[in-house]
């Protein structure tokens, strides 16, 4: 039942968008958010659609699983529609029922505001969807680099970032087989109260948690047997490159901005 | 043939925790292994084979007397990479030594470690995988991989350091059979054809009876050390020590016991079966 869990939700692919360099998706959908903030109209809320539209098809992502992925979302989507609906003034008073109103204002925003979200998100799972996080925590600590001047741990966040990723499908397994050993022994995981669960779960953390350190532990002399000291004077078997794909990316979401700028100085 | 390893006078205690006193480990050891050489360290557990290990590469320093790694002394902290390069440890667990989440990736965690060009990296990384026949699977995550295979990464991950010599600590207790052969036969290979010198701590007989030399701790002092034929030969010495000869010496052993004149020196199957065959001609 646990390995169900899917992390970072990679579909792995070879378009044209999962080729680019994890630096330029990562910078490409800060862009991306910066073009969906600039645009106050449908126009140009039309032009970030039809690029992100654009972006889509070209990764060949199944449409599909993006919108099952807002599926955790639809809470949150409702909560700024309503609020959006009932609290705008101006324009015309559509329905009034005793002190709520929704006038034609407050429809708008309601679906500005939504479709603003989930063109958002959209975006961002793009990014997701279409890298793997290894590749993201390099292009993470290859794009926060100069902050190392600022004695950020840079490296050190990666490597963790990075050991967490490997150990995750580890640490499931080791979990799914302490919940059967527990189950055996005749602990009850799925009936009763939420909190008689909860207290269910503890002879279960108890020795994952140990194990987890007992394993932290022989990985750190493991490491330091292949000679690991840190970030200092570390190379990369796989460089990071900028390819000419990347060129055009960078092109694409620039025009982008420069497009809704443009629409955005003209009022529209 | 000169030493890789040489261990002088080692003395070693576990430092006191939380007010109970250490153990003293080893008082006065010496031991040296030559280079080329595949030697297997044997002892029940708490003999110190594992605590020996960790004195090759300087995850332990000693208390007393010195370990000494291809010449460089093993408690010169301005030397201990070098030692590191020169001594690659495996472990009993493959799954809490592979760093990665892909296999090639992991390979190359140690030459990057050390600074190595990428175009370097990258052939280091692919010589190791072929050598331990695990190259189709470079691209694959490694917790889909089964027990020999973990181990075998691991494995390519100590060489791509291109030691000099690699100390295996129990590699094969958590394997099931197929896995354990795997890897018997990967760092046999690599003994035989790269040279490079192999330490092997066991419990299994017959992985030790592979080895050109066999060394028996106990209460950390050596009790026997010899050819596999002249140690296993020793079994009432080994039975004192809470260990076994391999089954087909015991088998033979135990016949003598009823007064058959065997030879104890058959340390396969076949060996064994050799024996059997003679005796009975006679």
């Amino acid at each position: 039942m646990l390995k169900d869990i899917t992390l970072g939700q990679y579909f792995p692919g070879t378009s044209v968008i999962h080729r680019l360099d994890p630096r330029t998706k990562l910078l490409g959908v800060i862009l991306y958010i910066v073009a969906l903030f600039l645009a106050k109209s449908w126009i140009s809320y039309g032009v970030v659609l039809a690029f992100l539209i654009l972006a889509i098809s070209v990764s060949k992502i199944p449409p599909k699983s993006i919108v099952s992925g807002m599926k955790p979302l639809v809470v949150i989507l409702i909560f700024t529609g309503v609020l959006n609906l009932f609290y705008s003034d101006g324009g015309v008073v559509l329905v009034k029922i005793w002190k709520l109103t929704i006038t034609s204002e407050g429809l708008t925003r309601a679906i500005f505001m939504t479709s603003r979200i989930l063109m958002l998100i959209s975006g961002t799972f793009l990014l997701t969807y279409t890298t793997s996080p290894i590749a993201l925590t390099d292009g993470l600590e290859s794009l926060l680099g100069p902050l190392k001047k600022l004695h950020v741990p840079v490296h050190e966040l990666s490597m963790m970032m990075c050991i967490a990723l490997r150990f995750i499908p580890t640490l499931i397994e080791e979990t799914d087989k302490i919940m059967n050993a527990q189950k055996a022994r005749g602990a009850d995981f799925e009936n009763g109260s939420i909190i008689d669960r909860a207290k269910a779960l503890i002879p279960v953390l108890v020795p994952l948690f140990i194990s987890a350190f007992r394993r932290a532990d022989e990985l750190a002399t493991a490491m330091e047997c292949r000679c690991y000291q840190g970030g200092e004077g570390r190379t990369k078997m796989k460089l990071l490159r900028y390819g000419r794909n990347d060129f055009y990316a960078f092109g694409g979401l620039t025009a982008l901005i420069a497009v809704v700028a443009v629409l955005a100085g003209f009022g529209l | 043939m000169e030493d890789i390893i040489s261990v002088e006078h080692l003395a070693y205690v576990y430092p006191d925790l939380d007010g109970q006193k250490g153990t003293q480990v080893f008082e006065n050891l010496n031991l040296t292994i030559e280079s080329g050489s595949f030697v297997a360290i044997l002892g029940t557990n708490g003999c110190g084979k594992s605590t020996l290990a960790k004195h090759f590469n300087s995850i332990l320093l000693p208390s007393g007397g010195k370990v000494y790694v291809d010449g460089i002394d093993t408690s010169d902290l301005n030397r201990v990479m070098a030692v590191r390069r020169c001594v690659g440890m495996v472990f009993q667990n493959p799954d809490n030594q592979i760093v990665a989440n892909v296999v090639e990736e992991d390979v190359a965690f140690g030459p990057e470690n050390i600074g190595v060009a990428a175009p370097e990296i990258r052939r280091r990384v692919d010589k190791a995988l072929k050598q331990v026949g695990m190259y189709e699977y470079r691209e694959h995550a490694p917790h889909l991989l089964s027990g020999g295979q973990k181990q075998r990464v691991a494995i390519a991950g100590v060489i791509a350091l291109e030691p000099k010599c690699i100390v295996l600590d129990e590699p094969t207790a958590m394997l099931d059979p197929r896995g354990r052969r795997d890897v018997m036969e990967t760092v046999e290979k690599l003994n035989r054809e790269k040279g490079i010198t192999v330490v092997l701590i066991t419990h299994h007989m017959d992985e030790a009876a592979q080895a050109r030399r066999v060394i028996v701790l106990d209460k950390g002092k050596v009790a026997a050390d010899g050819t596999p034929k002249q140690v296993f030969s020793q079994v009432e010495m080994l039975h004192k020590l809470g260990l076994a000869a391999p089954d087909s010496v015991e088998l033979c052993w135990a016949l003598r016991q009823k007064g058959f004149d065997l030879p104890l020196d058959a340390l396969t199957p076949e060996e064994c079966a050799q024996a059997l065959y003679d005796w009975l001609k006679t």
